[in-house]
Parts: structure tokens; sequence; C-alpha cells
């Protein structure tokens, strides 16, 4: 893979983190927007898929106070701020749970089952949460 | 001999809650709570089995992972949601606790 | 290592990152910015408290990249820059600013 150098010399890849969990069932999501923060933070290339239950991340109106875990869901809005502007959805995903794009928290690309794959079948590196 | 069954995984990822209707006896209480809440979201598989299994056994959801997921307002009617004092009483009330994980 | 402000003890981390962010408040900062020689300006507290807003509103702290842009965006060129804030914050805006927010360290912040 061909790969940018940045500015400062170091080199840019193509990240993609594939989150499939729902939020607060297990630590993957909240451990992935840990690492997509810290590759946006080193000025690498870096896109979001969201398929299967990781949709469940993206949903407005999380409210965790009676449960009193950390809501992390505010800090996807936070995204841009980072440049990290490319995020996917699985079309499949969200009608399968009776969902829609206005249901999310950001404004998001929702893809088929093929766009998916050649979004993966672009990256220098796919890492999965 | 009434059990209170609990599903805490997601019907999308494991098999718990189709586990747990298949088991549950009529009569029996279940109780939905972590990532099983997602069961009852209107517009999914699940929820329609869980419809459909409202005519024999009396269901729950735990409010607090309803409200912390986002899905308030997005459930199935007829489902009824618990604080945690909700869930004490329950597990009180039944028999024995069958936990499909 | 705890903080002591006003008689009052704060648990601290190894950094001297607050513990709870419940635990700030505004002589919790100006403690931690005596202890570093510095003395705190209104120009300081406009970082410090548009940090804290930043945390309300996001639930992280920000990148000093990302930190720079924002205060750009919202304070105007002439603060938005890194000369500025590093002028204001010498151990670096990010860091030295979220602790005295009583904020985390920010992410991918080494």
């Amino acid at each position: 893979m061909e790969e940018e150098m940045m500015e400062g010399g170091g080199v840019q890849k193509k990240f993609m983190f594939v989150n499939r969990k729902a939020p607060y069932g297990t630590i993957y999501a909240l451990e992935s927007l840990e690492v997509v923060l810290i590759a946006a933070a080193f000025e690498q290339d870096v896109s979001l898929a969201f398929l299967d239950d990781g949709v469940y991340q993206l949903i407005k109106g999380q409210n965790t106070k009676a449960s009193d875990m950390k809501n992390f869901s505010p800090t996807y809005r936070a995204l841009e701020g980072y440049d990290v502007e490319k995020l996917y959805v699985s079309k499949e995903a969200l009608a399968a749970r009776g969902l829609t794009e206005a249901d999310l928290v950001v404004p998001v690309q929702v893809l088929s089952a093929a766009e998916m794959a050649d979004m993966m079948e672009s990256q220098d590196v796919v890492l999965s949460f | 001999m009434a059990l209170l069954h609990t599903v805490n995984k997601s019907p999308f990822e494991r098999n718990a809650f189709d586990a747990c209707l298949a088991n549950a006896k009529s009569g029996s209480a279940v109780l939905l709570m972590e990532d099983g809440v997602y069961a009852a979201v209107k517009g999914t598989p699940a929820a329609k089995k869980l419809g459909d299994a409202m005519k024999s056994v009396k269901v729950y959801v735990l409010g607090p992972d309803v409200d912390a997921r986002g899905m308030t307002g997005k459930l199935i009617d007829g489902v009824q949601s618990v604080d945690y004092g909700g869930f004490v009483d329950l597990v009180t009330q039944h028999n024995a606790v069958e936990s499909w994980l | 290592m705890p903080i002591e402000v006003n008689g009052k003890s704060f648990e601290t981390d190894e950094e001297g990152y607050l513990v709870n962010r419940s635990d700030w408040n505004e002589d919790v900062a100006k403690a931690m910015a005596k202890a570093d020689n510095c003395d705190l300006s209104d120009n300081h507290w406009e970082v410090i408290n548009f940090l804290r807003e930043y945390y309300d509103e996001y639930q992280i702290a920000p990148a000093v990249r990302v930190l720079t842009k924002a205060i750009g965006k919202k304070l105007g060129a002439d603060k938005g820059n890194s000369k500025y804030l590093y002028e204001l914050f010498p151990y670096g805006p990010a860091k030295q600013a979220c602790k005295y927010a009583g904020l985390p360290k920010p992410t991918g912040c080494v």
C-alpha cells in the first residue's frame, strides 16, 4: 500500500475501526473510541464503520444517570473536531433493528453490505472491536 | 413454582433470548436487562417473538438499562419497566431466578 | 498524592490530575497552579473554563490540536494558536490546563 508522508515526516495510513458491539454490555465500544481518538491525535486517516449491534453505539438519547455508567455517546460528536468525518453505518444493521439515520447522534453515511466491503478493502489497517 | 427468567445479551448476538422464551413456562416472568433490553425494541424480530410470548409470560425490562441505551419510548407495548428496587421485588416474588447468559 | 485545599484533601493521580472530577472548584485550580509557580490570570481562566465546557459537551479532554482549533473558533485566531496557548501553559496547553480544570489527561497525550 502506498503511504502518504505527513508534514512532520511521519507516515499517514488509512485506519478503519470496525465496531460491532452494543455500547454498554462490553468494554469494546469505549475502547474503540479511545483508540480512534489516539489515532486521530496522531493525524492518521481514520474512518469508523458501525455494523451489527455496533449501530447501537450511535443512538440518540442515551441516559446513564440511573445506571451510573459513563455515557460516552456525546464523544462521537467530538470526532468532527478531530477531523474524523468518515462514519459509515450498515444499512442492513439499522433496518434489522427498526432504526433509521434520524435515530443517530451524528451525521453518517449509510452503506449497503457491498459498499461497506469495498470501503474495508481500501484500508491500510482494519481494527475490529 | 413460577420462575423469574433474566436475559442480559442482545438477541442479535447470542441466542440467550430465544433459549429463554423456548424454556419459559406459562405464568413465569421474563426480565430483560443490560443488552437484553434490545429484544423489546419495536420493529425487531425479537420484539415480535416477545409480543407472542407475552400471552403467557409477564415481561419486564430494567429501566436504567433501557435509558442508558437510548431506547426509552422505543419499546413495544405491554412491557413493564422496573428500577433496581423493582428488580429485587421480582426476585423475592419468584421461587427462583434462571439467568440466560 | 492528595492535594490540600482550604483544609480539605483531594485525591489526585501520580501526575497530579484530580481523581474525582466532582472535587473541582476554583480554589483547587488555584492551588494546582500555585504548585507549578503559575498565577492564574483571566486569560488562563478563559482556557480553563473553555475546557470544562468542552468536557461537559463531549465527555473527553481534547487533544492539543483540537483544543487550539476550537479555541480559535470560539475566542478568535489571536488566541487559537500554539504560541499564545504555550505562553499561558508552558507545560503544554492541553496537559496543564486540563489538570487545572479538573479533567483527566487528554486521550493520546503521552
